[in-house]
């Protein structure tokens, strides 16, 4: 693996400076050469309708009302099945025997890496700013109820997955959606899902998953450090070549280090928050009451409660990705002697990720007194003021946070976006190669080039994929009930048991 | 029922030490050996999404290599009269060697002691403090 590394990345360095001196330029060519594709995709997916005088895009509707019917229809799992949750992920359940096999909580931690990121930190910001401080309120909603999708959509990637004979596990919606249809008889349905699903992946894996995280990360770092301004190339370069080394290099220590400090970075972010909420504790009943006033009768806010409600749906859909199926392919290596048990685990996954962290933002943007409408600060700019308002100099520890989860979350989508590839186009190490490549060449892309149009592009690509997943969940949960049942069986026969 | 005594495997010399010290105690009291190799591994470790997809595949390889391992010289210890069995198993030296012994009720855990090399000093170094601290039954750590 390491031979091919050189060349790899040899073809950077020719590209990137070229880039650069012609940036602008190149920027607007690219732009006007891609927007006339691009823009009618775009506001297909984000169709909005006005409701009460603002614009309610279509599929973020998708996802919260798929978000209900799943809440619904397993009866509150997200609520009822949290404490078995915890146990499984704790490690109540595992045999001994099993040792060495990825557990819940790795499967968790590593699908978890990948949705915890610049959402929770910069889209809470925008939602806050946008929809005032009662978009928190519809974000936990929103939260809430994607656990149920999350567990519908972890479920059936361990069903449905495929294990090879040298003992690695393919998994996610492609393979359910292609398996579970055809099991229906709707073959030729399901095919066109997991294809319809897995080219939007790779966009999504290119888009959202890749240039959106380099452009935001060097913007932050860019406003931090003033070496690198103007200088997206170079710290476009530098995230290649880490993300190749890790991703075709194979050197995993890298990523291993990284995801050491992330959750490190995630405990450190959370109880910075949390020792600012403490010494503003006065201002607890005002901010809360702020929050549901401002959820049901908000002042200020574009659009009253439906903009607020708007933006807090949406923001928590882009931050834990509950219906868009892309952490299902990370649950899919679980062991486990019974594919609910990942469906319960992953249920945590919106509820650290929106419910804990992304309220964090938010309460410490409201308790500050940080939000100002219409003064145009939003976004990470709008979360570090409110930082920074207690501990000076937090500015730094979000830029190194923001560019860390950034990392984290192209590692992950580069592994969807490669599942998606080799899904299509067949597994084969240096078909995997090309896919790497070009992620690599992305990343330098998206660092040093301010598309509007693509990155529009590749976060409507993101949501394009809860389009075909959801179908397939709608189709297959009474698949899911099945499993559900057969597993609350096990269990009270004593089949499946505690160990601990 | 004869005593049994399990012995910490590592393919080291000083761990090779520990197990002839082992025989040599088991023919003179007659007791079986329980040779246990443990693969360090953590539960809560972290991995890339890639690693988690190789996982399976990649703990049959570690089983099978320390098998190889360790297999031979309990053939070798069976050859030469000395009742012997083995097993791997993936996690925490410390913990297993305890729960193992525990398990089989076993009079006495041999190890050897740490080795010159880094790897030794995180497997065994660890292991025989460890050990001190935790185990249910006398512990012989041999030089």
């Amino acid at each position: 693996m390491l031979k091919r590394l050189p060349w790899a990345l040899a073809g950077l360095p020719i590209m990137a400076p070229a880039i650069a001196s012609a940036q602008s330029g190149i920027d607007q060519a690219i732009s006007d050469a891609v927007a006339p594709i691009v823009n009618p995709i775009v506001s297909t997916i984000f169709y909005s309708v006005p409701i009460f005088g603002t614009n309610f895009p279509l599929i973020v509707g998708w996802l919260v009302i798929a978000a209900v019917v799943f809440t619904v229809y397993f009866g509150f799992i997200q609520f009822r099945g949290f404490g078995h949750s915890i146990s499984l992920v704790k490690g109540d359940y595992l045999d001994p025997k099993d040792a060495g096999e990825v557990t819940p909580f790795q499967a968790l931690a590593t699908a978890l890496s990948g949705t915890v990121g610049l959402g929770n930190i910069a889209g809470v910001g925008v939602a806050v700013y946008l929809g005032g401080p009662g978009a928190t309120f519809w974000m936990i909603l929103a939260g809430l109820l994607g656990m149920a999708s999350k567990f519908t959509e972890c479920t059936l990637g361990v069903h449905y997955r495929n294990e090879y004979k040298d003992g690695t596990v393919s998994g996610g919606p492609m393979y359910y959606l292609s398996k579970g249809l055809s099991e229906q008889g709707k073959a030729t349905l399901g095919k066109i899902l997991a294809i319809f699903f897995s080219i939007c992946c790779i966009g999504g894996a290119l888009g959202g998953g890749n240039m959106f995280q380099a452009n935001q990360s060097f913007a932050q770092i860019s406003s931090i450090i003033p070496f690198f301004e103007g200088k997206g190339w170079l710290f476009g370069l530098i995230m290649a070549a880490l993300v190749g080394v890790v991703i075709i290099g194979g050197i995993k220590s890298i990523a291993r280090v990284t995801e050491k400090i992330v959750p490190g970075m995630a405990v450190l972010y959370v109880g910075a928050a949390l020792i600012i909420i403490f010494m503003n504790i006065g201002a607890i009943p005002d901010a809360i009451s702020a929050i549901f006033t401002g959820a049901f009768a908000p002042t200020a806010v574009a659009g009253g409660a439906i903009g607020a409600l708007i933006q807090g749906f949406k923001r928590a859909a882009f931050s834990n990705e509950a219906g868009i199926g892309s952490a299902s392919i990370a649950h899919s290596a679980v062991q486990t002697k019974h594919p609910v048990t990942e469906g319960y685990v992953a249920l945590l996954e919106p509820f650290i990720d929106t419910v804990v962290i992304c309220t964090m933002t938010s309460l410490v943007i409201v308790i500050t007194g940080s939000w100002v409408p219409d003064s145009g600060v939003t976004g990470i700019a709008l979360t570090s003021k409110a930082f920074e308002a207690n501990f000076s100099g937090f500015g730094y520890v979000l830029a190194i946070a923001a560019v860390l989860f950034a990392f984290s979350t192209m590692i992950s989508w580069s592994y969807y976006g490669l599942k998606a590839w080799t899904y299509m186009f067949g597994e084969g190490k240096a078909k995997e190669v090309v896919f790497k490549l070009i992620f690599c060449v992305f990343v330098v892309i998206g660092a040093s080039m301010s598309l509007g149009p693509v990155i529009d592009f590749s976060d409507a690509m993101i949501f394009a994929m809860a389009i075909a997943n959801i179908i397939g969940l709608y189709m297959l949960m009474p698949k899911v009930k099945a499993l559900l049942a057969d597993y609350k069986e096990k269990l009270a026969s004593g089949e499946i048991k505690k160990i601990k | 029922m004869s005593d049994i005594y399990v012995v910490g495997f590592h393919s080291t010399e000083h761990s090779s030490r520990a197990v002839d010290y082992a025989a040599k105690l088991a023919k003179k009291s007659g007791a079986a050996l329980h040779l246990v190799q443990v693969i360090e591994w953590s539960p809560y470790s972290f991995h890339t999404p890639e690693e988690l997809a190789e996982r399976h595949g990649r703990r049959e390889q570690e089983l099978t290599r320390a098998l190889a391992q360790v297999q031979p010289v309990t053939d070798e210890l069976n050859g030469s009269g000395v009742s012997a069995t083995c097993e791997v198993r993936h996690g925490h030296a410390g913990e297993l060697l305890c729960s193992i012994a525990s398990e089989k009720n076993a009079d006495q855990i041999i190890i050897g002691r740490t080795g010159d090399s880094a790897l030794a000093q995180r497997l065994l170094g660890g292991l025989a403090i460890t050990l001190a601290q935790i185990s249910p039954v006398p512990t012989t750590i041999v030089p």
